[in-house]
């Protein structure tokens, strides 16, 4: 895993946001954008998986995972969805705005893990998000991997996000891509359904492959269980878990999930070691 | 090349019916093929066929006044696009459309729905069969009315 912030900065280092001038904002959906951020003093660089603590002066901050290439060096890459008052700030944000980053904080997607293996990726909603790096990374060094599959779930057509990497991903012979949506207008010519309706036909070889996934518990819960039906054992299943962080350093204990602090200890956790605490209701 | 027979027992709503069955129920069969955009079944028309895709994609469709027509579903190779023949009144709920060129068998249910009134044993193995296809896509269905991906946020 690589350092994070809470390892290797004190308290009152992380704490204090450093400030970005957005340099370019893309619309991806009728409700997500993709900002790019550049740094206005030392630059934070996320790995694949790991997250920012973004603050909209004024109004507040909000954990966003890295959407970018985490090779690009210190240009930020997010993609935020407009839910609440500080994403939808953030959202707003047009070039030239300052915004406040904080981070890079969590661990990151395995992909030492993946190395000589397939690779399955699902991703459900903005879950595409803090796994577009991870993708990009595999197929930016194709020849470390088996077979890989990017499997991925969106609401509407017009719900898909990122669809320039996805016509990149899918024109390469070297990856299987397979995208479904829950409804679509007549004329659509992919598949509608559920995600995990892709997983049986999904290339992969359950007994060499690791799995990324996420999006929403509820999908990823199903997802898990899918894998596991084609003989992909739990603890090669990986998925990338969401609660309301806050320092991002564990202090808080806003993000904790029964014995674990999220911001701390994942996002990403291995399937075998959470699904257990997602079955239960009261957390 | 496979026979109709074989094609049938290769897919996995037939996959493990006797031969004898899977005789039978070929007797009712034939390859069938259609371009993309053309209509495997209408919503209300009579539905004496079901169909077994074997290639491509069919999307079903509903139509509303406001939001015109709309994709709820989609069948692939290894699907079945089709129950209503089992359940009277034996008329299609929705628009079965090739999303793409589409290769099919196509089972003439009324023929099928005789046998099976005349051998009980086969109407019950069938029954259990297609209970399990609806039982797949009621499952789906309820998923999907949780719209999981447009969620609530707070942040």
């Amino acid at each position: 895993m690589a350092a994070s912030a809470s390892a290797e900065a004190p308290l009152h280092g992380v704490m204090a946001p450093v400030l970005h001038r957005v340099v370019s904002r893309t619309r991806e959906t009728s409700d997500t954008w993709t900002l790019e951020l550049d740094p206005l003093g030392e630059a934070v660089r996320p790995r694949a998986g790991q997250f920012d603590m973004l603050y909209a002066f004024g109004v507040g901050e909000v954990p966003i995972s890295t959407s970018g290439d985490h090779e690009d060096g210190s240009r930020l890459t997010h993609t935020i969805r407009a839910v609440g008052a500080v994403t939808s700030a953030l959202c707003a944000s047009d070039e030239g705005a300052v915004v406040g980053v904080r981070g890079p904080f969590g661990n990151e997607w395995p992909l030492a893990e993946a190395v000589g293996r397939d690779l399955v990726v699902v991703a459900g909603g903005i879950g595409l998000a803090p796994l577009r790096p991870a993708v990009r990374h595999a197929v930016a060094r194709r020849e470390d991997y088996g077979a890989v599959s990017v499997l991925v779930g969106a609401r509407t057509p017009a719900d898909l996000l990122f669809l320039d990497d996805i016509e990149s991903w899918r024109s390469r012979l070297d990856a299987e891509v397979d995208v479904t949506v829950d409804a679509a207008p007549a004329g659509w010519r992919g598949r509608v359904g559920l995600v995990t309706e892709l997983i049986p036909g999904a290339v992969f070889d359950p007994a060499n492959a690791v799995a990324f996934v996420c999006g929403p518990e509820i999908m990823m819960t199903f997802v898990v269980r899918a894998l596991a039906d084609r003989g992909l054992a739990t603890d090669r299943i990986w998925i990338s878990m969401e609660r309301n962080m806050r320092c991002g350093v564990g202090h808080c204990g806003h993000c904790q999930l029964g014995p674990t602090l999220i911001c701390r200890d994942g996002p990403v956790y291995r399937a075998d070691e959470m699904t257990r605490l997602m079955e239960v209701r009261e957390l | 090349m496979e026979s109709l027979a074989e094609l049938i027992a290769s897919s996995p709503v037939f996959a493990g019916l006797e031969d004898a069955d899977l005789a039978l129920i070929a007797g009712c069969a034939q390859n069938v093929g259609f371009e993309e955009g053309q209509l495997l079944s209408r919503e209300g028309d009579p539905a004496d066929t079901f169909f077994l895709v074997r290639r491509g994609r069919v999307a079903f469709e509903l139509h509303t006044p406001d939001r015109g027509g709309l994709v709820i579903d989609t069948a692939d190779a290894g699907d079945v696009v089709g129950w209503s023949w089992l359940f009277p009144p034996y008329r299609w709920h929705f628009d079965a459309r090739a999303a793409e060129g589409v290769r099919a068998i196509a089972f003439d249910g009324a023929c099928l729905r005789g046998k099976c009134a005349e051998d009980t044993r086969l109407g019950y193995e069938l029954m259990k069969r297609f209970a399990q296809v609806m039982i797949d896509r009621l499952q789906h269905t309820r998923f999907r009315l949780l719209d999981v991906y447009g969620g609530v946020g707070v942040g």
